[in-house]
């Protein structure tokens, strides 16, 4: 079994990172930012062939938050990874900041999709791998939604679109954490069986453990090795992971820890201010 | 009489010139590619098209994706799809990140006809030019509906052009030179300002003559730019004329009679008479019998513009 310690160590550095930005800022969405942590690790830190010197190099690796509200993942890792100095990350939905509460492709280097509005990232990441087939370019197209975030029309839209158009250049992680704000996926509106309904639609489905990075990278591997389909990653997460007191709870979906609730986190992740 | 082309089938042509000559260039159009002509493209660079299916969020959100790699898309389908259905993801998907892409939309206004209300967007202008970095434009006839299409590939950012189903009289020379953002006096007058978009600049230029024959001496603008509007021509017509009436096939809340008003009431206020659909909705009949119905043809623009002189 390959040992991930310097991954998970990361892992906890990006969810040091989101606590500490969470509490700066004084709004944002820690819940869903916590469970996609080990997906956009080892995204970032193995898999994603990025510059962070260049981040609009052309043959790059893509990678689309569709669920943009976990914007401060992904903002803990691009600064980690070098793309922005570790910083600004005290500046996130600041006025000025270049750290918007949701993706902006424009002000942020790294972002490669403006995301926020809900079901529309799946799409633009379809287009990006639509764009590399067409030009028979080698870089492989990533895309993380929301466990309620399927609720949204359009994803069934890009999923005939994905399946259709064979995007075997694309993989999508699905951060099944199984709560939405306004409660358990199950009492607001059922997705299941999600894998069935990405499998009815023309995908190749895996399911894994999304905290697991031995899981993550099999499923990976598995992704780039089918052919004629777009494959999908159904990561079983918990919503704010890592934190005790957050952990599947939902009313840490879109709030920030107060200077308490910050310090007793931290101390958790053995992380200092 | 005029050659007649619809501003779609231009639009259709003007693609395939354009795909030739552009390898970025890639189409998308959602089920209706017959429709919107960009039927023509796909049968020139079959790679280069892609159907979405019936799918108008989908059309948006992938060609803002294809735009974010360096494709120019034109994305096309019917206007009220476009802009009413996929509003929102044009907003944030497509204007907020400057991505270029090039919404074609056709099938806008009443001359829709027998499909009726639900088909004919007479709000699409409104919707359109209230989003940031979004460029608007509206072609007067086949000739412009060509060079638009070109300017739009230039201009680097998001572009809506609306175009019509019906066949309209060409009334632009081949040699008129087009440009985003500056609109063009097509005649000189000095009584009254008739300013006009889309398939209504013909309709100005036939009130123009009527009312030549009456001894009134109007003059026409074609505002094909309808954002950013071209200030200086509004102006410039205020002052040397007695009133501006501004005709365009859609709602006079929103579109071009609201931009007139805007520039005029910041710069030099001036009588104004928008015609348009007076916010009402559609219905079905025949394209040129609903433009008469609704007030859109010379005789009313010559009322108006009689009504106004009398003010």
């Amino acid at each position: 079994m390959a040992s991930y310690e310097n991954l998970e160590k990361i892992a906890n550095n990006l969810r040091v990172e989101v606590i500490k930005m969470l509490k700066e800022a004084k709004s944002g969405h820690p819940g869903g930012s916590l469970s996609a942590c080990e997906i956009l690790t080892a995204l970032y830190f193995k898999e994603m062939n990025v510059d962070s010197n260049n981040p609009n190099w052309p043959e790059r690796d893509r990678f689309v938050l569709s669920k943009g509200h976990a914007a401060p993942i992904l903002y803990a890792a691009l600064a980690e990874k070098g793309f922005f100095p570790k910083e600004e990350l005290m500046t996130l939905r600041k006025i000025d900041s270049m750290l918007q509460g949701h993706p902006d492709m424009k002000g942020t280097p790294g972002v490669d999709m403006t995301t926020g509005s809900l079901g529309q990232g799946l799409a633009a990441a379809n287009g990006m791998a639509i764009a590399g087939k067409l030009d028979s370019k080698e870089y492989r197209v990533y895309a993380l939604l929301g466990d309620g975030e399927v609720q949204e029309g359009i994803i069934w839209e890009a999923a005939m679109l994905a399946a259709h158009y064979q995007l075997d250049n694309l993989t999508v992680f699905l951060d099944h954490n199984g709560l939405q704000i306004d409660g358990w996926n199950r009492d607001v509106m059922n997705i299941e069986p999600i894998d069935e309904k990405f499998k009815a639609f023309g995908w190749y489905v895996i399911n894994i453990d999304g905290h697991s990075f031995e899981e993550i990278f099999m499923a990976l591997e598995e992704a780039k090795n089918t052919k004629g389909k777009p494959t999908i990653i159904i990561a079983k997460t918990v919503k704010g992971k890592g934190v005790s007191f957050m952990e599947d709870q939902v009313d840490w979906h879109g709030k920030a820890p107060s200077e308490e609730e910050a310090a007793k986190a931290l101390e958790e992740l053995g992380g200092v201010f | 009489m005029a050659n007649m082309i619809a501003t779609r089938d231009a639009y259709g042509e003007a693609l395939k010139e354009l795909g030739e000559i552009n390898k970025d260039i890639v189409v998308l159009d959602a089920d209706l590619s017959g429709s919107t002509k960009t039927a023509v493209f796909k049968k020139a660079f079959p790679e280069r098209f892609f159907n979405v299916g019936i799918a108008e969020q989908n059309l948006m959100a992938t060609a803002a994706g294809l735009a974010t790699t360096g494709k120019i898309p034109f994305a096309s389908t019917f206007a009220i799809f476009a802009t009413g259905r996929a509003y929102e993801i044009i907003r944030n998907s497509v204007a907020y990140p400057k991505l270029n892409v090039k919404i074609a939309a056709t099938h806008a206004g009443l001359t829709v006809g027998e499909d009726g209300a639900t088909h004919q967007a007479l709000e699409d202008i409104s919707l359109m030019r209230s989003i940031p970095n979004m460029v608007v434009l509206c072609p007067a006839d086949a000739v412009e509906t060509k060079k638009c299409v070109f300017k739009a590939a230039e201009h680097n950012g998001p572009v809506y052009i609306r175009l019509g189903r019906s066949k309209v009289p060409v009334i632009l020379d081949e040699d008129y030179e087009f440009e985003i953002g500056k609109s063009v006096q097509l005649r000189n007058g000095s009584d009254v300002t008739i300013i006009a978009t889309g398939v209504m600049v013909a309709k100005a230029l036939e009130a123009c003559d009527k009312l030549a024959e009456e001894n009134i001496s109007a003059r026409v603008i074609n505002i094909s730019t309808i954002k950013p509007i071209d200030k200086d021509i509004i102006i410039k017509a205020a002052k040397e004329t007695k009133g501006i009436v501004t005709v365009e096939e859609h709602n006079i809340i929103g579109g071009l009679g609201s931009a007139v008003a805007e520039v005029l009431a910041e710069n030099h206020p001036a009588h104004i008479v928008r015609i348009g659909t007076m916010d009402t909705f559609g219905e079905s009949g025949d394209g040129n019998k609903l433009l008469d119905k609704y007030g859109l043809n010379a005789e009313n623009i010559v009322a108006k513009a009689k009504e106004l002189l009398n003010k």
